[in-house]
């Protein structure tokens, strides 16, 4: 590991350090006075839909292929947590753990699911396999609805696991690693049969194997997207993840830039920060998605982000050399 | 007993499968010639009740037959849905199928969302379009309207086919997708085709909605996206871009939905998914559709 990759590892530490200190130090001041517990919630909201959502763009971005039932994993992840975090109540583990161990199992389910998802799904491409994604995302949903033990209609009574401090840090480590494979060997491979399947195929890659892997992978973060949604509402319905929160989380990953987790992020973040911030305007919000969706296909079909990845050593950079230029003259 | 439960299903099975037939037929006819999922046409359906609902107290205030209604539906619908075409669709139409996709997607969440903020989320019923009698044959009971829907499905598919083969336009609508600028040059009007077909297949889901309607007379503002759906997944497994691979997938979806619901009603929608799997994954190109080769 050469030192300015060492340095520029500790430069984010540090910057994602301050933005948690930040929003942990103003809600701990009570700046929000009586709101703090429902600002702290939208937060919470925002960490796990980040999650989702940069989880999506692997698949949509980075393999350049489209899935219309990601909702599903999300609702795998979500109940398979719940079930785990149910069993284990009262087993004389702390919080934190219960917490930790619940995620891994809704991930590792949801991840499970993607394996066995895509290995036929992913033998067809584009149209097709959108809506093969979407029909087995109908499936699960309808299997949920009939299971008992994931209490038929409503699922409640779950405990309230998830605070904004841990969504927060299981966000940041999610991410952390999303980004690494993505910038790793592997990625590079997916975006290589993004590019053109048959080249990549022509030059060894085992395109299938890829293909399933990432869909694995998109599906694992799904679920933990999806544990931390179920310790945070407590309460949930198979409805709840139909095909409008599939086309929803889609939605998110193309405004905020197909091929870009800063996109996925920040766009993630503030769609669901928006719609609470305009509560009265709440009809027209899905009004308002829509038409921001075609406006970007128009204007900018990459996204509002694009390619484009923010680099915090990139932009200190900027500003030291900008700084030294002014010195200079 | 069995029997006549059997016959019942059967007729059920085949009115639900002649509204969806009719649906697909939209999508395969869009899909057909721009190679895009249109996941705004179920909520072209959505607009012909609405239309319905709003037109027949007029219609019938003007002393007309109720059905007449379904002439103005079509006209709205058509305009919709090359307006849709129009605004949306064509400037994103060499961007790739990614953007078309999603352009869809977004026109159908904003056609839904609209009609909610117009219209209210809360169900509307619409009048009885048909005032037919049942008739009873032994133990089957047939609602005749449920007979009329299913001659007019059939009679509007023998139609579209028609149209499709043997007239001018109807070839036209074959060539473009083959070859767009062989088409040009034989001095067919690409655009104007693409449009065509827009007016005809969201035409169609006003048909549809009729009939749809005179079975079950309610309204919401998210009838469609649900209908569009099974309607859509009829077009897939009847081959997509074939018009009597429509009709063969929306009978088909009609029957497995009725005779699914009557054995385990919790499962249907399951079964009809689970069916799609397994024909795209054995044969991706639809039950009668053509496999095309891929140019490298």
């Amino acid at each position: 590991m050469g030192k300015k990759i060492r340095i520029s590892y500790l430069l984010n530490a540090v910057g994602v350090t301050l933005i948690f200190a930040v929003l942990s130090g103003l809600f701990s001041a009570g700046v929000f006075g009586t709101s703090t517990t429902y600002i702290q919630g939208i937060c919470t909201t925002a960490c796990y839909t980040i999650i989702m959502v940069a989880s999506l763009n692997l698949v949509v971005g980075f393999m350049g292929e489209f899935s219309l039932g990601h909702a599903g994993f999300v609702s795998v992840g979500a109940y398979a947590s719940a079930i785990v975090s149910g069993l284990l109540t009262g087993k004389g583990l702390p919080d934190l753990g219960l917490f930790l161990v619940a995620l891994l199992a809704g991930g590792l389910a949801a991840g499970v699911m993607g394996v066995l998802v895509g290995i036929p799904a992913l033998r067809l491409r584009g149209d097709y396999l959108a809506i093969v994604t979407m029909a087995f995302a109908e499936i699960i949903r309808v299997c949920f609805c009939n299971f008992a033990i994931t209490g038929g209609k409503t699922m409640s009574g779950i405990l309230k696991l998830s605070t904004f401090p841990r969504a927060f840090w299981v966000m940041v480590v999610c991410v952390s690693i999303m980004f690494l494979f993505v910038r790793s060997k592997f990625g590079r491979t997916i975006r290589a049969i993004r590019e053109d399947y048959i080249a990549a195929s022509a030059s060894g890659i085992n395109v299938t194997f890829y293909k399933v892997m990432t869909f694995a992978i998109s599906a694992f973060f799904a679920g933990i997207g999806g544990s931390i949604y179920a310790h945070y509402m407590t309460a949930m319905i198979p409805t709840n993840f139909n095909f409008a929160y599939s086309a929803e989380l889609l939605s998110e990953v193309i405004i905020g830039g197909t091929g870009s987790l800063t996109g996925s992020v920040i766009g993630a973040a503030f769609l669901s920060v928006l719609p609470e911030a305009m509560r009265d305007f709440a009809t027209y919000r899905m009004l308002a998605y829509s038409v921001v969706l075609v406006l970007v296909m128009l204007f900018r079909p990459g996204g509002i982000f694009g390619h484009w990845e923010f680099s915090l050593t990139h932009l200190l950079d900027k500003i030291t050399r900008r700084e030294s230029v002014k010195e200079g003259a | 007993m069995a029997a006549s439960l059997f016959v019942q299903g059967l007729i059920n099975g085949l009115n639900q499968g002649a509204i969806y037939a009719l649906i697909a037929l939209g999508y395969t006819m869009v899909y057909g010639i721009i190679r895009m999922i249109n996941f705004a046409h179920g909520d072209f359906i959505m607009i012909g009740a609405y239309t319905l609902f709003y037109t027949i107290p007029l219609m019938v205030n003007a002393g007309m037959p109720a059905w007449m209604a379904v002439i103005i539906a079509i006209v709205v619908c058509a305009l919709v849905g090359v307006l849709v075409e129009i605004l949306a669709y064509k400037p994103v139409r060499k961007a790739g199928s990614m953007s078309a996709l999603i352009t869809a997607l977004a026109m159908s969440i904003f056609l839904e969302n609209l009609a909610m903020v117009l219209f209210g989320a809360k169900p509307h019923n619409v009048q009885a379009i048909f005032q037919l009698p049942t008739v009873r044959v032994g133990s089957v009971s047939l609602p005749l309207n449920v007979l009329l829907t299913i001659a007019i499905g059939l009679l509007i598919m023998l139609g579209m086919q028609f149209f499709v083969k043997k007239t001018n336009l109807g070839k036209a609508m074959r060539a473009v997708p083959q070859d767009k600028d062989a088409s040009t040059l034989v001095g067919i009007n690409v655009d104007r085709i693409i449009t065509l077909t827009f007016a005809i297949g969201s035409g169609l889901a006003a048909v549809a909605a009729l009939m749809y309607c005179s079975t079950y007379p309610r309204v919401t503002n998210d009838m469609g996206s649900m209908m569009g759906m099974k309607a859509f997944i009829a077009a897939v497994l009847g081959g997509i871009g074939v018009i009597p691979g429509a009709m063969l997938g929306g009978i088909l979806v009609g029957l497995i939905e009725i005779f699914v619901k009557l054995f385990a009603p919790g499962w249907y929608e399951a079964v009809t998914y689970g069916t799609l799997i397994v024909i795209l994954l054995v044969k991706p190109s639809g039950i009668l559709g053509k496999n095309l080769g891929e140019k490298v």
